[in-house]
């Protein structure tokens, strides 16, 4: 008999945490990560460097947070309300910190004393990248390479679905052709590179988990407009649907119109990104070839550079 | 009101949508009801908040067959879309 999802999924996260893959932090989705998570991950990180060296692209490392004004310009809040997490802060006197410790030492929740920070967990690492290109592109458009920390408030007791992530992107802004054509020769690049590792993959035509009804008409867009792709592999076999890895995107001017960005012909830019999803491709790693590093495919391993 | 009156009012009221939420490189006004919207810079993003608008204004809802890119395309296909969905509620 074949086991459900839920069983499915309990089953690896036992798996991960009984070989000391992760290590659980008391809330659903949130972990540490052991030395054996590590090499794995930094493997498949400098494999993504590698893949896509040719693009020259500019690196830039973002905080795991970004300001207000740049979160609303992306409309996340419109789009995904049910994943979007802010920050508070305590800024009261001496008053409030006792009405706060009171309320603590009765055994009561206390975070109702902060207030919002005007500060926000970033939910996608390109973001942060569109608020610096406000004006004119230099022709051919710009190449960026970032990486970062993803926070989306969906606590899961599925491995895959963390809410604390990193992605590792390679952002293009300049024309809709341009744009286009960074997703579609890089995405044969980034299939080989996950199937060099011994990973099943398909690239399937996707969409968002955009929120309630009109999340519903943006979704039916993104798959009748061909926007995102995902490449998603059977973590928990055949019998269940496959888990996305990594994703390929095309925003059209979303982000052009937004941070009014202009490519060198004075047009709304368009952009693109290839994302790679690093815990994820990792677990899918440690999914399809055991908990146990030493057992690898000896190729898969040195790929990784994790031989002995 | 006649049936041609009646049209008229929605595309007014289309065409008010489109001005405030459609965020259109063009002026709403000046939009023709078969012009292209997503040729003047209309997007899906803009396109649901000029969805929200219309159900607002003309206290409908739209089924979800008719939430395709299709239907925001043009004033005249969002017209279109009212009156079926006026008539089926
Ligand atoms: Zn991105």
């Amino acid at each position: 008999m074949t086991a459900s999802i839920e069983e499915a999924r309990r089953g690896f996260r036992e798996r991960l945490l009984e070989a000391g893959v992760l290590v659980v932090l008391g809330e659903p989705g949130l972990y540490a990560k052991s030395g054996v998570f590590e090499r794995v991950y930094r493997g498949v990180d400098a494999l993504t460097e590698t893949t896509l060296a040719h693009l020259g692209a500019e690196v830039l490392r973002f905080p795991p947070v970004e300001p207000l004004a740049l979160f609303e310009k992306t409309d996340y809040i419109a789009s995904f309300p049910q994943l979007t997490a802010s920050l508070s802060v305590f800024t009261g006197g001496d008053l409030e910190h006792a009405e706060l410790l009171t309320a603590r030492a009765e055994g009561e929740r206390w975070e109702r004393f902060l207030e919002p920070a005007g500060v926000l967990m970033s939910p996608a690492v390109c973001h942060p990248v569109y608020a610096l290109l406000t004006g004119t592109l230099p022709a051919g458009g710009r190449n960026f390479d970032v990486l970062g920390d993803s926070f989306r408030r969906e606590p899961s007791e599925d491995p895959m679905r963390m809410q604390a992530f990193h992605m590792h992107e390679y952002v293009h802004v300049g024309t809709a052709v341009s744009a286009l054509a960074h997703r579609d020769e890089g995405a044969p690049l980034m299939h080989a590179l996950l199937e060099s590792l011994g990973l099943e993959i398909d690239y399937v035509p996707a969409n968002d988990p955009f929120f309630g009804r009109a999340g519903r008409m943006l979704a039916k867009n993104q798959i009748t407009q061909s926007l995102k792709y995902e490449f998603v592999t059977p973590v928990y076999g055949d019998a269940h649907d496959p888990t996305a890895i990594s994703s390929a995107n095309y925003h059209e001017t979303h982000f052009g119109q937004a941070f009014d960005i202009r490519d060198a012909d004075g047009e709304v830019a368009n952009s693109s990104c290839l994302a790679f999803g690093l815990e994820r491709i990792t677990l899918a790693l440690f999914a399809r070839h055991g908990t146990d590093l030493g057992s690898w495919p000896a190729g898969v391993r040195a790929r990784l550079g994790a031989d002995a | 009101m006649t049936g041609a009156a009646a049209r008229e009012a929605d595309i007014a009221a289309i065409r008010d949508a489109l001005g405030r939420f459609g965020r259109l490189s063009v002026s709403a006004g000046s939009v023709a009801p078969e012009t292209d919207l997503y040729g003047v810079g209309f997007t899906s993003h803009a396109a649901v908040n000029v969805m929200l608008a219309l159900e607002d204004a003309f206290d409908i809802e739209f089924p979800d067959e008719l939430l395709t890119r299709a239907t925001f395309g043009s004033i005249a296909a969002l017209a279109d879309a009212v009156s079926r969905t006026r008539a089926a509620a």
